[in-house]
């Protein structure tokens, strides 16, 4: 440490460096930097005042774009001025967070030269987020990013760094190629990640089955979760097993909590009917040996999720239940460039999609996008009364 | 089309130099007025999309985040 630094005295954060449990505070003093000391520093005396000492957005960035970056200054430059500008920066991660040693080293050596050397990785929207950074700083990190193949993310109100799980590069389940989707929209829409252009932001998940695990149903404004609509595939030979095996009751733990109840053991065969199936999933996770979606697979489209920032939680709903996901995916581009159509203009500054379907009614939403209502957007009968058939309809009826 | 994205860039950096300090403008908010001004014939989203590319590539104007995206002059230019 050199000695000009000011050493902070930080006894409430300290506590938190006790206890069996990893400690954020314990990492960052390990970053032992001027910066990582007036991090602690401003965090301290919040923790003594008990309110933020952080202002968020501005006019910072790097030329050309309008997300990657997320200003961030510290209302107590006086005090704090290692953490006066603290910007955080995000960069599109590759698809399925898959790295070499290599490009980690890249990535750290550019951010201990130009920031603080601190990292989140990775941050809820899937970026590498780079952590604290000084306003000349960012044109220098951007060029060396850049320059070694990355780019920036998204932020603000333009459509999020794409994110999608590791999907058949390591997952039997995938249904389809999460990677390459995740790849092939995040290079067809660099304007729109790069330039924002609506109400707010608008993300887009790719979980190759029901799983999720990019938890898009809750966080993204469309998902794309994985699914078949064949029929489960049983290995018979293997449920006998796992019936003998004494660990799993097939009954109970199976059957019992399959959703729609579609499942039956009679302590010899296991029936499924598959048209009442909701591919949630858990028997094929109970008994991964013995069974397996089915062969003809593609994702279910799912709209107007979001955490609650601005309004309440949503979770996202069926929107298309079931589509190939096939290169280069042209009927989904079409149906998001008229849903991207739609919102930008009508949408209100900071209303999400799913905030938006709420507002004009989904009935208007799927008729203004030229979508026809199905049932599998209605999440109970008679719950979602907003759906009204045209004279037409009854009178063919 | 007889509207250059040129034209339309003008226009736009115009219209934020002319609301700067008074009104934000959001990509969406230049499109529509673009639309307005020159007509659905002559000028569309897809040639406004173009335009603000220019006047971000040009540093002439640069996106600013007030709870949302807003695109404004430099500091040093307003």
């Amino acid at each position: 440490m050199s000695e000009e630094r000011k050493k902070r005295e930080t006894p409430l954060l300290d506590e938190l460096e006790s206890g069996p449990w990893p400690s954020f505070v314990k990492e960052i003093k390990k970053a032992d930097t001027a910066m990582a000391d007036d991090l602690l520093g401003v965090l301290e005396r919040s923790y003594e005042e008990k309110i933020g000492h952080w202002k968020h957005g501005g006019l910072v960035g790097v030329m050309g774009y309008g997300g990657g970056v997320i200003g961030r200054y510290s209302d107590l430059p006086q005090d704090f001025p290692e953490v006066a500008e603290f910007h955080t920066i995000r960069v599109n991660q590759p698809a399925g967070w898959f790295y070499t040693s290599d490009a980690l080293r890249t990535i750290a050596g550019i951010w201990e030269r130009h920031g603080s050397g601190m990292t989140n990785m990775h941050g809820s929207t899937g970026d590498i987020v780079l952590l604290g950074c000084k306003t000349q700083e960012l044109e220098p990190v951007f060029a060396e990013l850049t320059a070694a193949g990355f780019d920036l993310g998204g932020s603000g109100s333009d459509m999020r760094t794409p994110s999608c799980c590791v999907g058949q590069a390591r997952c039997e389940w995938a249904c389809y190629d999460t990677m390459g989707a995740c790849y092939d929209f995040t290079q067809t829409y660099q304007d729109e990640l790069h330039r924002p252009a609506f109400p707010y932001k608008y993300k887009l998940k790719f979980s190759g089955c029901p799983n999720d695990c990019v938890a898009s149903v809750a966080r993204s404004d469309m998902s794309f979760i994985g699914v078949w609509r064949d029929e489960i595939k049983v290995d018979a030979e293997q449920v006998k097993a796992y019936a003998a095996g004494g660990k799993l009751d097939i009954q109970k733990d199976v059957c019992d909590r399959c959703p729609t109840g579609c499942m039956k053991w009679d302590g010899a065969a296991l029936e499924i009917d598959n048209a009442n199936c909701v591919k949630c999933m858990h028997c094929i996770n109970a008994m991964p040996k013995a069974l397996a979606p089915g062969d003809d697979r593609g994702a279910a489209i799912l709209i107007g999720a979001k955490a609650p920032i601005v309004g309440g939680a949503l979770l996202a709903s069926v929107f298309v239940p079931f589509i190939k996901m096939e290169p280069p995916y042209e009927d989904i581009k079409e149906l998001l460039s008229r849903i991207w159509d739609l919102w930008a203009e009508h949408g209100k500054n900071r209303e999400r999609v799913g905030e938006f379907i709420q507002r004009v009614g989904l009935g208007n939403f799927l008729e203004q996008i030229g979508l026809d209502p199905v049932p599998e957007m209605i999440t109970a009968p008679r719950a979602n009364p907003y759906i009204f058939y045209q004279d037409t309809v009854e009178d063919e009826a | 089309m007889s509207v250059s994205v040129d034209q339309v860039a003008e226009a736009m950096f115009q219209l934020v130099t002319e609301t700067h300090g008074k009104k934000s403008l959001k990509a969406m908010d230049l499109t529509k007025a673009m639309i307005e001004k020159f007509g659905a014939a002559e000028c569309d989203k897809e040639l406004c999309k173009h335009a603000i590319r220019q006047l971000m590539d040009s540093g002439r104007c640069i996106y600013s985040y007030l709870g949302g995206s807003y695109i404004t002059l430099p500091p040093d230019k307003a």
